[in-house]
């Protein structure tokens, strides 16, 4: 895939995506816009995951610690072949497994996540299977800022940099906002970067919806036994202009009239995309 | 100025398990790491994680002996199990060892969303389990493991009651393509008769002795109380069946259905509170088959624990050969009033 098309692709998944959650009447809009770009870039350019190597341990391995915006994942897993776009039809529906937090259930989802503080430990353990396997595999988690309060992602912060794990990824889909309202209003954490570089980790920070910058920032290793950490400053609500930065998208859910209103600027993005060179 | 602590064994109560031909074991604790490293040297797929409590958890020979096969996390408990689940998903059988009254609390969600619901092998040693750190506090207590632990879906919670159990349940545990929750307290142990044979399997009780007169369904290291206390009832005419239920989930419904319908009196017994353990999961399945049974429930009161050790401790909510004979006598004789 061209970096042209890979371009195309992220206004397609927020169209799929917002789709989706208007079709559910329920879902998380604001966050799963947040880190499409994110997730473009690593099932398409970054993670050794697919449905071919699905069954192999020597895979990499992707678990989504926000993951209240499973909705993009789904999208992005549903492109990637793991399962049928139709099956998105079900999302939230009686005994459907595309449920509103990853589980197991659903192909191409390694760890059953939504409680928050949860991914970045379990990717610690993966990443020591990998070692002591002696696997060339990278693991790599998604972190919402907010859920950063969660001191549990400090316990594995920590012990990840102890068992140098150079193998391991924590991006952090910086937008800043969570449901009660900024970030830096409800319990401030930052500066995260110069936090996680005294834990021992290599931060990177990079323009989440950068997506060039994002597949440099993501597949250049780091130093050999440092754990690497991108803060990624996105935008919650990324894409649809009356959703950016608003609060009530952190799981409002689009009407079909906002969804049309959303639709007919996903439209426009396309037709710029197919004008530029 | 502490006096050495006193047995939880009386002098009435070692003349009855030198009458049983019984000797004294190890802890469990001792039993269930000699298991594991003996496991581990054959399978590299067996790791110990650990928040320091290698020491506590007498896996200091297995880091010396397999130190690519352990992980210590520092003191850590919600990252120990964390790192547990992560391992176990990437093929690993994980042994995350702490002691069970921070295992069991303060890694709860991580039990329930990473191991449980994940549905990952992982074993969850929970170690000093009950009150094993009798005077260290109710800090140190766990009398909420089962309990807590109950109520999430897709875990198997063992209590061996002996050496032998232990070794079996670590094998077993070993085996298990499902999350497995033990428990182990670190006072050395009688080694319980064989009983009535067969193979150690989750879910099944060990039946120890039979009578009609009453039955003692004891989870753990409170076997051995129940088997005593069986032994001094026969003198008196008391004739006890005693189960070893050392898993308390899934529970062996046949053996605790028989023990109401076989026996004039049901007594469990339990180092944990008597709030969501062995005790009322027992009366629930007796009450919901229509089984009415004179039925008591040993344990640890809901109440502020008595300070003391584990001997202390034990001795003061009765749960000795003596406390547990008095319970039967009462359950008895209310039963022969009706």
């Amino acid at each position: 895939m061209t970096d042209r098309d890979l371009a195309r692709k992220s206004i397609e998944y927020r169209r799929d995506t917002v789709r989706a959650i208007m079709r559910a009447g329920a879902g998380h809009t604001g966050g799963s816009l947040s880190c499409i770009d994110i997730l473009n870039i690593l099932y398409n350019r970054v993670l050794r995951i697919t449905p071919a190597n699905w069954s192999d341990p020597v895979r990499d391995r992707y678990v989504q610690s926000k993951g209240h915006s499973v909705e993009a994942l789904y999208v992005v897993l549903a492109d990637r072949g793991f399962f049928p776009k139709e099956s998105l039809d079900t999302l939230c529906h009686y005994r459907s497994p595309f449920i509103g937090h990853p589980t197991r259930k659903v192909p191409g989802i390694e760890m059953n996540t939504g409680g928050l503080g949860h991914g970045l430990p379990i990717c610690v353990g993966m990443a020591i299977a990998a070692k002591r396997d002696g696997h060339d595999v990278r693991v790599v988690t998604l972190l919402g800022d907010g859920e950063l309060a969660e001191g549990s992602n400090w316990e594995a912060a920590m012990a990840a940099a102890h068992h140098r794990l150079d193998n391991l990824t924590a991006i952090v889909d910086h937008n800043a906002l969570q449901i009660t309202g900024p970030t830096r209003d409800v319990c401030n954490n930052e500066p995260l970067d110069a936090k996680f570089a005294a834990f021992g980790w290599d931060v990177r920070r990079v323009n989440g919806h950068d997506l060039a910058a994002l597949e440099r920032v993501l597949t250049h290793r780091g130093p050999a036994g440092v754990p690497v950490c991108v803060i990624a400053d996105t935008v919650k609500g990324r894409g649809v202009s009356f959703m950016e930065n608003v609060l009530k998208w952190h799981h409002g859910v689009p009407s079909a009239e906002e969804f049309s209103r959303a639709e007919a600027e996903f439209e426009r993005q396309l037709a710029a995309w197919e004008a530029a060179p | 100025m502490s006096a050495p602590a006193p047995s939880m064994f009386s002098a009435a109560a070692r003349a009855a398990a030198d009458r049983l031909g019984l000797t004294m074991g190890r802890a469990n604790l001792e039993a269930f790491a000699d298991t594991v490293l003996e496991l581990a040297r054959d399978d590299r797929r067996i790791m110990a994680v650990t928040s320091d409590s290698r020491g506590s958890g007498k896996l200091g020979p297995f880091g010396q002996a397999l130190p690519d096969q352990i992980v210590e996390v520092g003191i850590a408990e919600q990252n120990l199990v964390g790192i547990a689940a992560g391992l176990a998903a990437c093929g690993k059988k994980p042994f995350a060892t702490s002691p069970a009254c921070f295992l069991a609390a303060r890694a709860l969600e991580q039990v329930k969303n990473d191991v449980c619901y994940s549905d990952v092998p992982a074993v969850l040693v929970g170690i000093s389990a009950g009150v094993s750190y009798g005077a260290l506090g109710s800090t140190h207590h766990s009398l909420h493991d089962f309990a807590a632990l109950r109520a999430i879906h897709n875990l198997t919670i063992a209590a061996p009651a002996d050496n032998a159990e232990t070794r079996a349940a670590v094998r077993a545990a070993a085996a298990a393509s499902k999350p497995v929750y033990l428990r182990f307290g670190k006072a050395a142990m009688f080694d319980l008769p064989a009983g009535d044979g067969g193979p150690f399997v989750f879910g099944r009780a060990r039946r120890l002795r039979d009578g009609r007169d009453a039955a003692i369904l004891a989870t753990g290291e409170t076997a051995i109380h129940a088997l005593l206390a069986a032994e001094h009832l026969a003198e008196q005419g008391i004739a006890c069946r005693v189960e070893s239920v050392h898993t308390v989930k899934p529970l062996d419904v046949e053996a605790v259905l028989a023990a109401g319908r076989d026996c004039g009196a049901v007594l469990t017994v339990e180092e944990h509170s008597v709030h969501g353990g062995l005790g009322e999961a027992c009366a629930a399945v007796l009450l919901q088959a229509g089984v009415h049974v004179p039925f008591a429930i040993a344990g640890l009161p809901d109440a502020d624990t008595v300070t003391g050790s584990q001997s202390d401790i034990f001795r003061h909510y009765g749960i000795t050969m003596e406390g547990l004979a008095d319970r039967i006598v009462t359950l008895v004789s209310h039963g022969r009033q009706r």
